[in-house]
């Protein structure tokens, strides 16, 4: 992507199109957080009613939380340098640093998934406890942006492959950006207020 | 196949339920059928289900609100029929039917009247005050609306397959919940509120984007008009308090399709949750309600008193204001709940704080109105008559915040007569004003004035029938939602009410005999100025109603009554030197397409047709994906269709001066 002044007055509107894009993408952003926010907020409430069920300690694994928070924290270092790299118009490197951040985040999500089938196979499941849908829900719907982010990350590198390093598709890379270094930032709340309290 | 819809889901339970069905299915047939005979439906298609000009979007919003308004006043009158009948009897509605009615009543004026209404305001208005030539996301701005509309959707259709809520339209567990409430009704409710909730979230985020990033240049903040003022306070609530309601009826919904636990009676349930996350968006929302409506209130007071608006810099503060207290009130909702004294006190007392700021406002139209040359137009009247009404709302609603009064009126009718006391005048008389003050705007013909007066009349005295004698029933200590009572001195009270949803169904016919009077004469009435009422605001500068661009060229603001200050200078209505091309985003099918498969959606996640569920959210998966790799979304408007289309409007600007001078 050039840093050119604009020259026309077609390029300086979508200049500006897309400027407005990444200011409601931020507004999105923020709307999410106060979900994660209430999410948060339930959970703590609703970390002692086990209901006669397990606890957090007996239910979770602190190695396999501390594998998922390196995989996402450094998921979201390789996706820094797909950024980076979209800067300088190297299209290669953008795809293979995009493919290692999906290979990074497919991983976070199935070592969660294996958590929620040995919990819910030994009986903890969502429906045992307050506690346990509390955790489900907050924790799973967590799950489900990365997902989601995967599945953007796919679509993003179809693009960068089949358009190039176009305006419009650097924009986008830019706004799936935020999106992802958002989970992040969403899965150091969970670790440090969901994982850490429930085990020490 | 169809998960648990089978042939019981009809209505065929009482006549009433029946009948309430085959009205349903016979308006959308005449609907269609008139549609067909018209030859519109292509029409329909390609002008307006697949626009994504923000005018058009607004016209649909309100179309909406009207029908719904329509919908959710024969809940009113029904249930205000049966309280006046039901003393030791049971009336003509059963308990089941009457507890669906008031569910669905409250559900659709707060989610599918109010906030269409002001969404299509705001849409067509905002736009055209700040001066561009779209909102910042056109597209999803169509989506906003399909969504809105199949959450509308949902509920019409609880009437013929199935059965709504009877569990309010707060929806409280665990009445709520899958064991006292196993069927579909609640399903309904959810799920409406759901879809059309992403729609509210959408709209916020788009209008504040809208208004912080696309105003015309020398458009300062401090030059913005109250209503666009009130728009962007509204939309940032929008965009921050609805992920509030989607999380209480998402929980909700997970404990009721997977049995979990968040707000049920056994197995470490947390029901008192629910208020609070149902209410951290519920505050606001009376504050997205009822801002906009504010913002109207000023717009008209200053053109209808021929007055700048006294101490707009106080109202513009006042405004935000209340959008930042609006957050902290939320528990005055349910002091009764058994939090502790010291937690009701500051809840009480945030909710008394948030009375001065509207008390200002009130200070700031009647000064505006204070030596003013008022023209007493329809909408004037709807300002005054919200202004008288809506003083004792606010004072009521003062006595409820102090919570040891509140635990003597909680759940009683005098909680009904105050919120409709705030809603009713200050929510739809705002609309009402706005409706018939931007009317003209929008299709370029007024509306008559005479039946404006006539329904403005029967609706302020109706109200004032309908709701005083619940404030003294309150006090008598009926409680709210009856469906029989034993106490005969309440009775006398009731007919009162009655007569008075009576004087307002002729209200709302008047409204309808106003919409077929003006539009027979709109030929007599046009107006080619596009201005009609000698405006002061920018909206006012185009023509009506305004080409799909808006401004041809846009234009410099210097003032915060940019079209007053135009006029004043001598330079309003001058043809530019020359014109420019003008990039326009084409329509698109995939809004009221989306919109579609969420409506199929939630009727499959209601009924637990999963089969279904899977096709749909794999359909939206893909035409999202479709959408958002399109880099193609606009076409250019070429400077010399721009000409013929502004040489047209300076024709018509000639020969309205020559033919009024």
């Amino acid at each position: 992507m050039s840093v050119m002044a604009p020259t026309t007055a077609h390029e300086s509107e979508a200049a500006e199109t897309h400027e407005q894009r990444a200011f409601g993408f931020w507004l999105y952003l923020m709307g999410d957080a106060v979900i994660f926010a209430l999410l948060f907020a339930t959970y703590v409430i609703m970390v002692n009613n086990t209901a006669g069920g397990p606890a957090g300690k007996a239910l979770f694994s602190l190695p396999n939380a501390a594998i998922e928070t390196a995989l996402l924290l450094v998921s979201s270092t390789t996706f820094g340098f797909a950024s980076l790299c979209s800067k300088t118009g190297n299209r290669g490197a953008v795809l293979a640093w995009l493919l290692l951040t999906f290979v990074l985040g497919a991983g976070f999500v199935f070592l969660e998934l294996r958590e929620f089938a040995g919990l819910i196979a030994q009986g903890a499941g969502p429906d045992r406890s307050g506690f346990l849908s509390a955790f489900f829900t907050l924790v799973g719907t967590h799950g489900l942006h990365v997902s989601m982010g995967l599945v953007w990350i796919l679509i993003m590198s179809g693009q960068v492959m089949l358009k190039g390093l176009s305006v419009p598709v650097t924009s986008r890379l830019f706004r799936l950006g935020l999106f992802w270094h958002f989970l992040d930032i969403a899965w150091v709340g969970i670790f440090s207020i969901v994982y850490l309290p429930g085990l020490l | 196949m169809f998960g648990r819809l089978t042939l019981e889901a009809l209505p065929l339970y009482s006549a009433i339920a029946a009948g309430g069905a085959a009205v349903t299915i016979g308006g959308a047939l005449l609907v269609a059928i008139a549609i067909t005979w018209l030859g519109a439906w292509r029409y329909l298609w390609t002008e307006w289900f697949t626009s994504v000009d923000h005018k058009r979007i607004g016209v649909m919003y309100i179309v909406l609100a009207l029908i719904m308004l329509l919908r959710g006043f024969v809940d009113a009158i029904m249930m205000r029929a049966q309280q006046a009948m039901a003393l030791n009897s049971g009336g003509y509605l059963p308990p089941e039917h009457f507890d669906q009615i008031f569910s669905s009543h409250g559900t659709i004026m707060i989610f599918f009247m109010a906030m269409p209404f002001m969404t299509g305001l705001i849409n067509i208005i905002v736009p055209l005050q700040i001066g561009t030539r779209d909102v910042a996301f056109p597209f999803l701005n169509s989506l906003s609306l399909w969504l809105t509309a199949s959450g509308a959707g949902l509920v019409m259709v609880s009437l013929v397959i199935g059965k709504f809520s009877t569990a309010g339209w707060t929806g409280y567990p665990p009445y709520s919940g899958a064991e006292a409430n196993p069927g579909v009704g609640v399903d309904y409710w959810i799920w409406a509120i759901l879809i059309s909730g992403v729609g509210s979230t959408l709209s916020g985020i788009n209008f504040v984007v809208t208004i912080l990033k696309r105003r015309a240049p020398g458009m300062t903040l401090m030059r913005m008009t109250p209503f666009t003022w009130t728009a962007l306070c509204a939309s940032v609530l929008m965009a921050f308090a609805f992920p509030a309601l989607t999380v209480a009826c998402g929980l909700l919904a997970l404990d009721r399709l997977f049995g979990m636990h968040f707000f049920t009676n056994a197995h470490g349930g947390n029901m008192m949750n629910y208020p609070n996350l149902f209410w951290i968006w519920g505050h606001p929302e009376v504050y997205i309600l009822i801002l906009p409506a504010f913002g109207i209130f000023s717009e008209v007071v200053s053109t209808f008193s021929r007055k700048r608006l006294f101490g707009y810099e106080s109202l513009v503060y006042a405004t935000a204001a209340i959008a930042i207290l609006s957050f902290t009130v939320w528990l005055h909702h349910f002091f009764t709940m058994g939090s502790s004294p010291n937690v009701n006190a500051f809840f009480g007392i945030t909710t008394m704080i948030i009375a001065v700021p509207t008390g200002v406002k009130v200070f700031n139209w009647l000064l505006t109105m204070y030596r003013g040359r008022i023209d007493f137009h329809p909408s004037m009247m709807w300002t005054i008559g919200f202004m008288v009404t809506f003083v004792i709302g606010g004072m009521t609603g003062v006595l409820l915040a102090i919570p040891s009064a509140d635990f003597l009126m909680h759940n009683t009718t005098f909680l009904v007569a105050h919120f409709h006391n705030m809603i009713i005048p200050g929510v739809l008389f705002g609309y009402l004003a706005g409706y018939m003050y931007w009317f003209p705007k929008a299709f370029g013909f007024a509306l008559d004035r005479k039946w404006g007066l006539a329904s403005f009349w029967c609706w302020m005295i109706g109200f004032y029938l309908a709701f005083m004698p619940l404030y003294i029933l309150g006090f008598k200590g009926m409680p709210r939602r009856m469906e029989q009572y034993n106490d005969p001195s309440w009775q006398p009270y009731l007919m009162v009410a009655a007569s008075g949803a009576a004087l307002i169904l002729v209200g709302i016919a008047c409204m309808v005999m106003q919409l077929y009077v003006s539009i027979r004469n709109a030929r007599k009435t046009a107006d080619r100025t596009g201005d009609p009422f000698d405006g002061r605001t920018l909206e006012w500068a185009t023509s009506s109603p305004p080409p799909a661009y808006n401004f041809a060229v846009l234009p410099e603001i210097r003032d915060r009554e940019p079209l007053l200050d135009m006029k004043e200078r001598g330079v309003a209505y001058q043809r530019p030197a020359a014109y420019q091309d003008i990039h326009m985003p084409k329509n698109s099918a995939v809004g009221v397409v989306m919109g579609g498969l969420a409506f199929v959606l939630g009727f499959a996640i209601i009924w637990h047709i999963w089969w279904l569920v899977v096709a749909c959210g794999l359909a939206m998966w893909i035409a999202m994906i479709a959408r958002s790799s399109d880099d193609d979304s606009e076409f250019t408007l070429l400077a010399a269709e721009v000409k013929q289309i502004e040489d047209a409007r300076y024709r018509a600007l000639a020969s309205q001066t020559t033919s009024r001078s």
